[in-house]
């Protein structure tokens, strides 16, 4: 089972189900971005998993999962500093009362 | 005395016993951080999600993502996460409800989406080799510093500017001038 590539992505792609239902689902801003930072993990997972049974892609798949563990990085910066911003305003993290432009 | 290739009485390969351990830490981890209660504990059970995931980079040859993993998601991006958390905990604001009303139909989409990438997974005939590759750490530097370094370049300003971006969202009004 750990010698099949199948596996590896089966279980990326649980991992990214999981981040989508809650990114979805969840009303804190925060825990939405939680789910974004399981769902770039789990891309992550299936790319070094490639990289582990292609012979042409074994170093430049360690590479690439670096570069988006860098992008997610300060995609999370960017994004909780944003959260942070409109707490200041609106004094709750939750998402659905971010109403100002329905009103 | 040597250790067996396989576990004793029950003769599984040890690292398909590692793999199963480590892929159920990360789903229960995982399915922890989208339905627990408690926002600080989701992201506990993020670091701990995290953690199983650089046990399986270990697995699949990858060192040094592995290490980069430990140290940028458990060591900066989760304590950055739970930093804000703490900086957006209000008392009076009602916690009870977790979930959003699309909850029921967002259930269903990533059950749904679950299904399709595992059929869509084992359908395919993939050209893979049969046994894991190991990638040292030599080998991908050597990469990363050749074909990849207008990349790394670019990655490296990305940051800078994220990092400036960050501060000047997230600083107070009216401090400018301290």
């Amino acid at each position: 089972m750990s010698d099949s590539l199948v596996a590896y992505l089966i279980l990326a792609g649980v991992l990214f189900s999981i981040g989508t239902f809650g990114f979805l689902a969840r009303r804190n801003a925060i825990s939405m971005l939680m789910s974004i930072e399981l769902m770039v993990n789990s891309v992550n997972l299936a790319i070094i998993a490639f990289g582990a049974f292609t012979k042409e892609l074994q170093n430049d798949a360690s590479v690439i999962a670096l570069m988006v563990m860098a992008v997610a990085a300060a995609e999370a910066t960017v994004g909780l500093a944003i959260v942070i911003a409109i707490y200041r305003n609106r004094r709750t993290p939750l998402v659905d009362e971010y109403d100002a432009m329905r009103q | 005395m040597p250790i067996p290739d396989t576990v004793p009485l029950l003769g599984i390969a040890w690292d398909d016993v590692l793999f199963i351990v480590l892929a159920a830490i990360v789903i229960v981890a995982g399915v922890l951080v989208v339905t627990m209660r408690d926002i600080i504990r989701c992201g506990l059970a993020m670091m701990v999600c995290f953690g199983a995931l650089a046990g399986l980079y270990v697995m699949l040859g990858a060192p040094l993502v592995a290490a980069a993993q430990v140290i940028v998601y458990i060591g900066a991006i989760s304590v950055l996460i739970l930093f804000a958390i703490m900086l957006t905990q209000s008392k009076v604001a009602p916690v009870r409800l977790v979930f959003q009303t699309q909850a029921v139909p967002a259930a269903i989409a990533a059950v749904v989406l679950a299904i399709v990438i595992a059929l869509a997974v084992s359908a395919t005939e993939w050209p893979a080799v049969a046994t894991r590759l190991w990638s040292t750490t030599n080998d991908v530097a050597r990469v990363l510093f050749d074909d990849y370094l207008l990349a790394f370049e670019v990655v490296s300003v990305l940051l800078l500017a994220a990092v400036i971006g960050g501060i000047y969202l997230a600083k107070r009004e009216g401090s400018s001038d301290s």
